[in-house]
């Protein structure tokens, strides 16, 4: 059953593993696919080269085709995203300058406290903040902003590609930053700063990436759109066994994908983080899935959450916006190519986000799905039915 | 070409810098400046504003630029982009489709000038359809304010619509304003008013 050869861009994050995985160990190719990978040196070529048609497929921040579809940079292209790849996995770093300051006013971090962490770090700057984010269309810059938007905080954001996130903070071009894991390490490694927070503190369940293709092209593969489908989500389901995790951090650090010291990639995949260079490491538990609580199913909520921010930033008309932004996230395919594959399906395409406190059991097709604590560090409840 | 287009190349490799800057040079851009793609580049890349910028496709500091066209409006900029001659069509398709900047190896004179001309021409073509839209959106915004001010003035006065609009067409004639000026002085006195 041969369907041919499919060029899938990444850029190399940990949370590229599904795709990675689904060649490497062969989920790929049990559905007839040569899966070939081809990592990216930064977000706008990954954009441009999928609009172009060069790339098939994409590992792509859960807002880039949404932003694409809507027309917001590069040139427009409707592009759909057909499952999400991980959720979580962020980490937010500041500068030694700005942490001793924090500390100084009493602040003390777990990681987890985005109230408290928000609060001192508004008290510890002086002036505008720089805040470093891989892309201007990214969870990251969604994410600080909705952390700091009642912090009296000039927020100034800058695009640093994540490779290079450390350097920028050492030489003062960021006084801090959001980025995707190992890239947060390798600051703390290089005592360029410290971890402050982890994402999911600001929101326990974010889409964080997504596997995405354009739209007439899924249209006219059916076939080697479902069997992509069907190789990474059996590679994300391998991603969410933790007894795995040490095997996939091995993969990850070959020189065709991070290129790294596993050590870097380890924390993320097991969730121990060190903050500060020389520290003992912290546990944050959910701090990155691939699987777990239907992670991988592109809930339409997720996509009205990110299109309504998207449509007001850049003034866009709202409510044709939100229900382009919407049907982006592919949600009627995901059950039409995995239903068949016997994987539970939740009993909705939209939930609301951040009302759960607690992993919670919720109505699936087969009836053993447990939803993951999805909680806004604010209380907000995020209803895609409301105003 | 009235106004000289003012260039940026990021390249740190000095001598293809040099090289990529005397090609444009000979080719009567004279407004080249070139910038390092380190930690630097963010800054200086706000402080020059350029109209075009020249990056290599392989560069990470691609994204840097994305952040500078958001700010100063992204539709605001022309866009080129360069990339090996062993992939003309892409290339091509690239820019038809207006692509942001990228330079590689074996850049020459020859082959910057014809994709910068038209990425400039495209640039203008979309601009003139951005302030069409701008405009339009402008006509549609004043178009409220005087059918508040009439709203206001059919309440107070007991006027018809047409009479209304007289008034305020008077008013603007006889204060050497534009209608629309009136009509929003009217509105923003009424709102003190409430």
């Amino acid at each position: 059953m041969k369907r041919g050869t499919l060029h899938c861009g990444f850029v190399p994050l940990v949370d590229c593993a599904p795709l990675v995985i689904a060649r490497e160990l062969g989920f790929a190719a049990d559905e007839g696919l040569d899966l070939q990978l081809l990592r990216q040196p930064s977000w706008s070529a990954l954009r441009d080269l999928l609009a172009l048609g060069h790339l098939e497929a994409a590992h792509m921040l859960a807002p880039l085709p949404i932003a694409m579809t809507l027309g917001l940079g590069g040139f427009p292209s409707e592009v759909d995203t057909l499952m999400v790849l991980s959720v979580n996995g962020n980490v937010i770093a500041a500068g030694n300058g700005l942490v001793a300051k924090m500390r100084a006013g009493g602040w003390q971090s777990d990681l987890t406290d985005a109230a408290g962490t928000g609060a001192a770090l508004a008290q510890a700057v002086q002036g505008p903040l720089r805040f470093g984010v891989p892309f201007p269309v990214s969870m990251h810059r969604e994410l600080v902003e909705y952390w700091l938007k009642d912090q009296p905080i000039e927020l100034e954001l800058c695009s640093v590609p994540p490779p290079m996130m450390a350097e920028a903070l050492e030489a003062g071009e960021v006084d801090a930053f959001c980025v995707g894991e190992p890239w947060g390490s390798l600051a703390v490694d290089r005592a360029a700063g410290e971890l402050i927070l982890a994402g999911r503190a600001i929101w326990a369940f974010s889409p964080e990436k997504v596997l995405a293709a354009r739209h007439d092209w899924i249209a006219e593969h059916p076939e080697a759109t479902a069997a992509l489908m069907r190789a990474v989500y059996h590679a994300a389901r391998w991603l969410g066994n933790p007894g795995n995790r040490s095997i996939a951090t091995d993969i990850l650090a070959r020189r065709e994908y991070l290129d790294l010291p596993p050590d870097k990639i380890e924390r993320a995949m097991t969730g121990q983080l060190l903050a500060q260079s020389r520290s003992l490491g912290i546990e944050v538990p959910g701090f990155l899935h691939f699987h777990k609580g239907a992670a991988n199913f592109p809930w339409r909520s997720q996509a009205r959450w990110i299109g309504e921010r998207l449509a007001r930033r850049h003034g866009l008309p709202f409510e044709d916006s939100v229900a382009r932004a919407m049907a982006v996230f592919r949600s009627d395919l995901y059950r039409d190519v995995l239903g068949p594959a016997g994987i539970d399906l939740p009993g909705a395409s939209e939930k609301l986000e951040g009302a759960l406190r607690h992993p919670t059991a919720v109505a699936s097709s087969r009836g053993n799905m447990i939803l993951q604590p999805d909680h806004f560090f604010d209380g907000v409840i995020f209803d895609p039915d409301g105003e | 070409m009235t106004t000289p287009l003012r260039i940026v190349v990021v390249e740190k490799d000095r001598a293809r810098a040099a090289e990529i800057s005397d090609a444009l040079r000979a080719d009567g851009w004279a407004d080249v400046t070139i910038l390092d793609d380190d930690t630097t580049l963010t800054r200086a890349l706000a402080e020059t504003d350029p109209d075009v910028v020249l990056i290599d496709l392989a560069n990470p500091r691609r994204d840097s630029l994305e952040t500078l066209s958001e700010a100063s409006g992204a539709r605001q900029r022309p866009v080129a982009m360069f990339v090996d001659s062993s992939d003309p069509e892409l290339s091509v398709a690239a820019v038809n489709a207006g692509v942001s900047a990228y330079v590689v190896d074996g850049l020459s004179g020859d082959r910057v000038r014809p994709v910068l001309e038209t990425a400039i021409a495209r640039f203008r073509m979309m601009s003139r359809v951005q302030s069409e839209l701008d405009a339009a959106k402008k006509a549609l915004a004043e178009r409220k304010t005087i059918d508040r001010a009439k709203g206001l003035l059919i309440q107070a006065k007991g006027l018809t619509e047409e009479e209304a609009y007289q008034l305020l067409r008077k008013t603007a004639m006889d204060q050497g304003k534009r209608v629309v000026e009136v009509a929003q002085a009217l509105v923003t006195a009424s709102e003190l008013l409430r």
